[in-house]
């Protein structure tokens, strides 16, 4: 993914995962919810929550520090789950991100932004649209259709063969 | 859309479903050639897809019914021989309009010839000659031509020019052919015969009123005077049409004849009537008509009485149910809006129970009988009968078994059972799927069929029953059956299965169902099937159903599948294991008890019960799910019955009944075994459906694993 794409300014939802600031595009955002209870959805990996009612439909919850590979934190006032749309394989889907808190929307002009550089980001290159920066601080762009795509929700089929019957 | 928008496409859902009718009518029409009744229906629907067709501007349609209509009209008329060859350009002139319908196929006009061509052939000698009769008759003659074995009523104005005997014709004989087609009644006029002195004995001075009552058509009575419509005056008109509902003609008044005739008009017989004498006798005091028209007039409306009452004594009370046409979309949005109101209410229910306030307590009562109520009452609106399916079938398997030269009967049983609307629209395809099958591959060849002492006709039998909450559908053939050994091979080769494992027949068959098992090529003299039966189990898993198969082999194989009567809502059984809620649906649940430990330390750690000296499996929900937490003291099972096998599932608490909104878990769940969906409790949080066959199937599995 190249940041050929981004030409004109576009705004951004930031959003923290431990120290780091990551970044959404605010059209694939539809609403920013406080955390409430998730229920678990058995025989599936530990990156997937489970499912929360959003005003009566069943929307899955994915826990983005685990899906990034880093470790789970506790629940504090400011995790939230955000609520975007995803196409997977063109199919529009809600899906919900659970993250330690939400920081702002911003504006990012395309001289801001970056490509991701190949090495060194410890991502998937491919998740990365581009890097953004602001005060001496980089904010990880992603691309949230790449992070949601079907190859990598079918990994919730494969741990459905797991055995978990550990205590 | 605009208005005539939405007229164009209420008149293509109309003719869907008025070309099913055709279909049906036709195929039912190969069965019995001689049943005029289906005739007459596959007419009417011709005639209705004509008629509305020029109507709303399918002027194309309407335009090639027309010619495939006239034909039919012969057919009708007794005129053409009902034979395979006229009911297969019909079904293919039907596809056709089905075509036009669809707005495909817009500019290739050969394919309407090669099926018109062929079909004009079949008409006996000259065709659709329209009789030149006079404008009026010929006009008002169309528009009735249609309304087929039913029976019209026709007033018949016949004046023969005075010198019709010179040309060797009698009138007396025309009217003697207009008795012969139906019940007639002529009036003769006398008042144009001349003073005595300018008699010309050889002149034909009187006229004719002639009221006749046939179901020859219009046509039939034409054909009558078809070699003295240029010497004499006829008109034709309809005065009662018995196959046009709600028009009170029997009951006609004689001055109402007498203003449709043009005699009087209609402030003569105001002006008279309220003398209030009989109006036939004031009209011929007032010198207004003379005595001859009343009485013909007067016979008419005998005639008409008469054939009236005829017609009451014949109709039987057939009950028709009124109905309303409603777009899908406005049912699945109430029933959604049901769904919605179902959880709250359980909500509702919940926070009284706990408030325990008796006022709040009936009230939740009532609302809860209510919500029931109304919940039944919108999933039955959406609960369809499965015979609209079948005859798509009949279809299929009449095309099918002539295009592989093999003679196959379809036969059909409980067409009447109902099934929920998305259920009926997605079993189609599967269905399709397992017929052709058996066509293709169960079925033998005639001759075949005939050396193992089979008759040569084969047959599929399709048969819908309902069996609790599911509903049973089975396919059945008389054909070659399974070859358990050619399969079980084919496993192996395929490495579905291991050479040495032990199955059961039932076990083998299932492995039809296999995804890897679809994609070979077909094995010789083995029937072959599993071509796409991965595609088949799919779909009926996406319904929550199950597939069985059964099979002798040289007798034939029988497949089931057993299907939910609704998707959307269905009675839970709701759980607690730790914090998490589970539902169970209740239609497999047979009872609960309850377990404590030292049942568990007397059975040796085994997970089984001994649930009144029988022995019970069990399967603990919590370690399946990896549920954290310590267990109760006391734990409950929920027994359920499972393929025939008693299993118990154990929980930490039976929380209760639940009416359960069924919500999918999404694209993103969608692989998930062992959980049908979720559903959204009273205080706002999400429990997971159990899939209690898939669960019991997972834990098989992975205990022979161990």
């Amino acid at each position: 993914m190249s940041t050929a794409e981004i030409l004109e300014t576009t705004q951004y939802l930031t959003f923290k995962l431990e120290d780091e600031v990551f970044a959404l595009d605010i059209a694939k955002v539809r609403e920013v919810l406080e955390y409430t209870t998730v229920t678990k959805v058995p025989r599936t990996p530990d990156f997937m929550c489970g499912v929360i009612n959003l005003r009566g439909g069943v929307v899955p919850v994915v826990n983005m520090r685990l899906k990034f590979g880093m470790p789970d934190a506790e629940k504090t006032v400011n995790t939230c789950i955000i609520i975007v749309e995803v196409s997977i394989d063109g199919e529009t889907t809600v899906l919900g991100a659970l993250a330690d808190s939400v920081q702002e929307v911003m504006d990012l002009e395309p001289d801001q932004i970056e490509p991701a550089p190949k090495i060194g980001t410890k991502l998937r290159t491919d998740f990365i649209k581009g890097m953004g920066k602001q005060d001496n601080k980089f904010i990880m762009i992603l691309d949230i259709d790449k992070v949601f795509s079907a190859d990598e929700l079918a990994m919730v089929q494969d741990a459905g063969t797991y055995k978990t019957t550990d205590k | 859309m605009s208005g005539i928008d939405k007229h164009k496409e209420t008149y293509r859902e109309e003719a869907y479903e008025l070309l099913t009718e055709l279909e049906s009518s036709l195929l039912e029409l190969e069965e019995r050639p001689d049943d005029i009744e289906q005739v007459g229906r596959a007419f009417r629907a011709l005639h209705t897809i004509k008629g509305s067709g020029s109507m709303f501007g399918f002027d194309r349609i309407a335009a090639f019914t027309h010619e495939v209509e006239t034909v039919f009209d012969r057919v009708r008329n007794g005129e053409i021989k009902v034979t395979r060859q006229l009911i297969d350009l019909t079904l293919s002139a039907r596809d056709y309009i089905k075509k036009l319908l669809d707005g495909t196929d817009i500019s290739d006009n050969e394919e309407a010839g090669e099926i018109l061509i062929p079909l004009k052939n079949l008409v006996p000698q000259p065709i659709d000659k329209t009789l030149p009769l006079s404008p009026a008759a010929s006009s008002k003659g169309e528009a009735c031509d249609g309304p087929d074995q039913g029976e019209i009523t026709y007033r018949i104005h016949f004046g023969p020019n005075p010198d019709i005997f010179k040309k060797g014709i009698d009138p007396v004989y025309l009217l003697d052919e207009l008795h012969a087609l139906g019940s007639c009644r002529s009036i003769a006029y006398a008042d144009a015969i001349p003073e005595l002195t300018d008699i010309d004995p050889e002149a034909c001075y009187t006229y004719w009123d002639i009221i006749l009552t046939t179901d020859k058509g219009i046509n039939a009575i034409k054909d009558v005077f078809i070699f003295v419509e240029d010497d004499c005056k006829i008109t034709i008109d309809v005065i009662y049409d018995s196959t046009k509902f709600g028009e009170e003609f029997g009951n006609k008044r004689v001055g109402d004849i007498l203003v449709e005739r043009g005699f009087v008009t209609q402030e003569d017989i105001d002006q008279v009537i309220v003398r209030q004498k009989r109006i036939g006798e004031i009209l011929v005091e007032a010198k207004m008509v003379d005595q001859r028209k009343i009485e013909s007039a007067l016979a008419e409306q005998q005639h008409l009485k008469e054939i009236k009452q005829k017609e009451q004594q014949k109709e039987q009370p057939v009950d028709v149910a009124s109905s309303i046409r409603v777009s899908s979309d406005k049912l699945d949005s109430l029933v959604n809006l049901v769904g919605e109101m179902v959880t709250v209410q359980a909500r509702f229910s919940q926070l009284c129970a706990f408030k325990n306030d008796p006022d709040f307590l009936s009230v939740a009562e009532e609302v809860e009988r209510l919500t029931a109520e109304l919940r039944d009452q919108t999933m039955s609106i959406r609960m369809l009968p499965i015979g609209t399916t079948f005859s798509k079938f009949k279809r299929l398997v009449r095309d099918l078994s002539k295009e592989l030269g093999k003679e196959i009967e379809l036969t059909t049983e409980g067409a009447e059972t109902e099934l929920d609307k998305t259920v009926i629209e997605k079993l189609g395809d599967p269905m399709v799927h397992l017929i052709r099958n058996c066509i293709d591959h169960g079925i033998e060849t005639p001759d075949m069929r005939i050396s193992v002492g089979k008759p040569a006709q084969g047959m599929v039998h399709l048969s819908a029953r309902h069996s609790g909450a599911y509903v049973l559908i089975e396919i059945k053939d008389d054909g070659a059956g399974l070859d358990a050994d050619a399969i079980r091979a084919k496993a192996i080769d395929k490495g579905l299965i291991a050479p040495e494992d032990e199955l059961t027949e039932k076990e083998i068959y299932s492995l039809i169902l296999a995804p890897g098992f679809s994609t070979a090529k077909t094995v010789t003299n083995v029937s072959g099937r599993g071509v796409g039966m991965d595609v088949v189990k799919r779909a009926i898993d996406n319904l929550r159903g199950s597939i069985g198969i059964s099979s002798q082999k040289g007798i034939g194989t029988t497949i089931t599948l057993k299907l939910p009567l609704t998707l959307a809502i269905i009675e839970g059984l709701l759980v607690q294991i730790g914090k998490e809620y589970f539902i169970l649906p209740l239609s497999v649940v047979e009872e609960c008890i309850e377990l404590s430990r030292e049942d568990i330390a007397n059975a040796h750690g085994r997970h089984l019960a001994n649930v009144r000296g029988q022995i019970v499996p069990y399967i603990r929900l919590r370690e399946q799910f990896a549920i954290n937490g310590k267990q109760p003291e006391i734990e409950q099972i929920v027994i359920a019955g499972v393929e025939s096998h008693r299993v118990g599932f154990v929980v930490d608490n039976v929380v209760g009944e639940h009416q359960t909104v069924i919500k999918t878990l999404g694209r993103v769940y969608k692989d998930i075994e062992g959980i049908s969906g979720a559903t959204i409790l009273g205080e706002g949080t999400v429990a997971l459906i159990l899939d209690i066959s898939k669960l019991y199937q997972i834990i098989e599995r992975e205990e022979v694993v161990l």
